[in-house]
C-alpha cells in the first residue's frame, strides 16, 4: 500500500500573528514556520501504518514555496520514504491543492491518502474532503483512530458529541483530528538519513493543474480587541458582578 | 438569488445550528430552501416547515441517506444546489466534512465558517483560530457556505413551508457506517455550550477537575481544559480548547488556572464574559478577562460551588 501524505507551511502555533499594516494579510516576515499540527499527525499516523506492515511507502508532498522544503524534510526525518514539492510562488487555495493532489494521487496510484483536517494558517478544512470528492474515493475526516484491513479501512471520527466509526473501501482520503496520535521527535540520526531521502520538484503547470481561485481575500483585520476588565476581591464579588453586570447567571 | 440551507439533524429532530444557518441564509434573501437529507425524518421535516422565511423544504427520504454519509449526500446536495445561488450549512462537523465535497463536485471552491455576511458575495470570516479576520469575496456562480453557528441568531418558528419531495438517490457502497458513540453525558457539548468552565496546569492532576464538575453541574456548563492540562496528562484531549483544540464562544467561559498562553486565548478569546481565576497577579489570561479573581483555586471553586 501507498501512502500519501500532504503537508502545509504554516506559521508555528505557538507564534502570536499580527496583521500587515495594510491590512492585505498576515504578517510572515521573520515569523517562525512549522510544519501544520495536524499534517504532523498524518506523517505520524503514515508511518505507523508503514511500520506496522501496512504500507510500503510513505511519500510526502507539499504545495508552495521552495521554503516548503524544509517542511517536507522534516517529514523524512520523521520517517517518510520521499518528498514532493509541488513549488508555486502564487497561493494555491483548497480546489487547486485538491486538484493538484488528484493528479498525483493518480500518478503514483496511491491507495491512502492521510491529510491534517485543516491547516491553522486559513482554518479552511476543505482539502481532504475536496480531494475525496474529485478522486471518487470514500472520506474519514476528522480521525482518531484508524485500523487498515483487507482492502479497507475503519475510520473513528470526532464527531460533534461524540464519536461516529465509518468502513471506508481503499483507495480512500482520510484527515487527521488532534488524538489520532502523538507525533514523534525525530532523531539526530533520522534527521541526517533525511537529508539523503529524494525530493522531487514539478510545477503546477507540469502537473497539469492551474493554481486559481475566484475567491478573493480583501481584508484582513486583527480581531476586536478584549481589554481587560477588573479584578474582583472576592467569590461573592465575582457572583454578585456576574449576577448583576453581566447577566450570564 | 436563491438560497439553500442544507438541514442537520438526526432523522428525528432538527438540530438548533440548522435555525442559526437560516437566518444567515435570511440576510442574503428573504427566502430560503431547506433541504432535509435522511431516512425516515418526517418529523424533521415537519420542524423545518415551520421556521420563518422558509419557503421550500426539499425532502430526500431514503434508506441510502440513514447516516447522511458524504459519499451518498454530496452528490444529492450537489444536484439539488446546482440550481441554487447560495448553498449553506451549519460548520458542525457534519457540516464541515459534507460541504467541501458538494463545492469540489460543483467544482467551485468553499467559503468555511462565516462569522458575517456584507453582501451576496462578501463575507466575513476569522483565519489564524480567530486571531485575525478575513473579509473574502466568493466569485463563484454558486457560493458554498458554512457557517459558525455563534455568529447567528436562531431563526424563529412561525413559517408554513411548501414541501417537496426528491427521489434524487444515491447508492454507494464507497463507505459504510459501523457506528456511533455518542456522549451520555448530562453535559452539553463543549462547543455548543453557553458556559464552559476550563481547567489548566494550575489543576495539578485530573482528580482535581471534579471541582469543575461541581460548579459545571450548578451552572449547567461544558468543561473544557488547556493544552498545558492536556499534555499533562490530566484530561483526554477531546477537553482542549485552543488553537488546535476546540473553538469555543460561550455566554460565559471561566478560566480556571490557566496561564492564557496564546495557543489557549485562541480558542476562546470570542466567549461573551471572561471569568479567570488564577493565583499568579501576572498570568496573561487577566488581560482578556473581564472579571479576574487572583486567588488560589482550591479555596474558591469550594466557595463559588456552595454559593452558586
Amino acid at each position: 500500500m501507498k501512502i500519501l501524505v500532504p503537508i502545509k507551511r504554516v506559521v508555528d502555533a505557538y507564534v502570536k500573528v499580527r496583521v500587515k499594516s495594510d491590512n492585505s494579510g498576515i504578517e510572515l516576515t521573520n515569523t517562525k514556520m512549522s510544519i501544520n499540527p495536524f499534517c504532523e499527525i498524518a506523517v505520524e499516523e503514515a508511518i505507523r501504518l508503514k511500520e506496522q506492515g501496512k504500507a510500503d511507502e510513505v511519500i510526502v508532498v507539499s504545495i508552495g514555496t521552495s521554503a516548503s522544503r524544509e517542511q517536507i524534510r522534516t517529514a523524512l526525518a520523521l520517517g517518510a520514504d520521499r518528498g514532493i514539492l509541488v513549488e508555486t510562488e502564487l497561493e494555491a487555495r483548497p480546489l487547486s491543492v485538491a486538484k493538484i493532489l488528484k493528479v498525483l494521487v493518480e500518478k503514483e496510484g496511491i491507495d491512502l491518502v492521510i491529510l491534517g483536517k485543516q491547516s491553522i494558517d486559513s482554518d479552511n478544512n476543505q482539502v481532504g474532503q475536496m480531494l475525496a470528492a474529485l478522486t471518487g474515493f470514500p472520506q474519514g475526516t476528522f480521525a482518531c483512530k484508524v485500523e487498515v484491513d483487507n482492502g479497507s479501512i475503519v475510520v473513528t471520527r470526532e464527531i460533534d458529541g461524540g464519536e461516529q466509526t465509518v468502513s471506508l473501501k481503499l483507495p480512500a482520503v482520510v484527515t487527521t483530528d488532534l488524538r489520532l496520535n502523538e507525533p514523534r521527535y525525530a532523531s539526530l540520526p533520522n534527521i541526517m538519513k533525511a537529508k539523503k531521502k529524494p525530493i522531487d520538484i514539478v510545477s503546477p503547470e507540469e502537473i497539469g493543474v492551474v493554481v486559481e481561485s475566484k475567491i478573493k481575500t480583501l481584508r484582513v483585520e486583527a480581531p476586536p480587541q478584549r481589554t481587560a476588565g477588573i479584578i474582583v476581591a472576592s467569590v461573592d464579588e465575582l457572583i454578585a458582578k456576574l449576577k448583576s453586570e453581566a447577566r450570564v447567571i | 438569488m436563491k438560497v439553500l440551507i442544507v438541514a442537520e439533524h438526526d432523522n428525528s429532530s432538527l438540530k438548533a445550528c440548522t435555525l442559526n444557518t437560516v437566518a444567515a441564509g435570511l440576510k442574503l434573501h428573504d427566502q430560503v430552501d431547506v433541504l432535509v437529507a435522511g431516512s425516515d425524518c418526517q418529523q424533521v421535516v415537519d420542524q423545518a416547515a415551520v421556521i420563518q422565511g422558509v419557503d421550500k423544504v426539499i425532502v430526500a427520504d431514503n434508506p441510502a441517506n440513514a447516516h447522511q454519509l458524504p459519499e451518498a449526500i454530496a452528490p444529492l446536495v450537489a444536484h439539488i444546489g446546482k440550481d441554487y445561488s447560495h448553498i449553506l450549512a451549519p460548520a458542525s462537523t457534519t457540516g464541515k466534512n459534507l460541504m467541501p465535497r458538494v463545492a469540489a463536485l460543483l467544482d467551485v471552491g468553499q467559503v468555511s465558517d462565516i462569522i458575517d455576511i456584507k453582501s451576496s458575495d462578501t463575507f466575513v470570516r476569522p483565519i489564524y483560530a480567530g486571531n485575525a479576520i478575513a473579509t473574502v469575496l466568493s466569485e463563484e456562480a454558486i457560493k458554498v457556505i458554512t457557517v459558525r453557528m455563534t455568529a447567528f441568531d436562531e431563526a424563529a418558528e412561525g413559517g408554513n413551508a411548501e414541501v417537496v419531495s426528491s427521489d434524487f438517490v444515491v447508492n454507494q457502497e464507497l463507505s459504510t457506517f459501523v457506528g456511533e458513540d455518542l456522549s451520555v453525558s448530562e453535559r452539553p457539548e463543549l462547543t455548543a455550550a453557553t458556559v464552559v468552565i476550563s481547567g489548566g496546569r494550575g489543576m495539578q492532576n485530573g482528580e482535581n477537575f471534579v471541582l469543575l464538575e461541581k460548579i459545571a453541574d450548578k451552572l449547567g456548563a461544558a468543561i473544557g481544559a488547556s493544552r498545558a492540562a492536556v499534555d499533562a496528562g490530566f484530561v483526554p484531549n477531546d477537553m482542549q480548547v485552543g488553537q488546535t483544540g476546540k473553538i469555543v464562544a460561550p455566554e460565559l467561559y471561566i478560566a480556571v488556572g490557566i496561564s492564557g498562553a496564546i495557543q489557549h486565548l485562541a480558542g476562546m478569546k470570542e466567549s461573551r464574559v471572561i471569568v479567570a481565576i488564577n493565583k499568579d497577579p501576572d498570568a496573561p489570561i487577566f488581560q482578556v478577562a473581564d472579571y479576574g479573581l487572583v486567588a488560589d483555586l482550591f479555596q474558591a471553586l469550594p466557595e463559588l460551588e456552595s454559593k452558586l
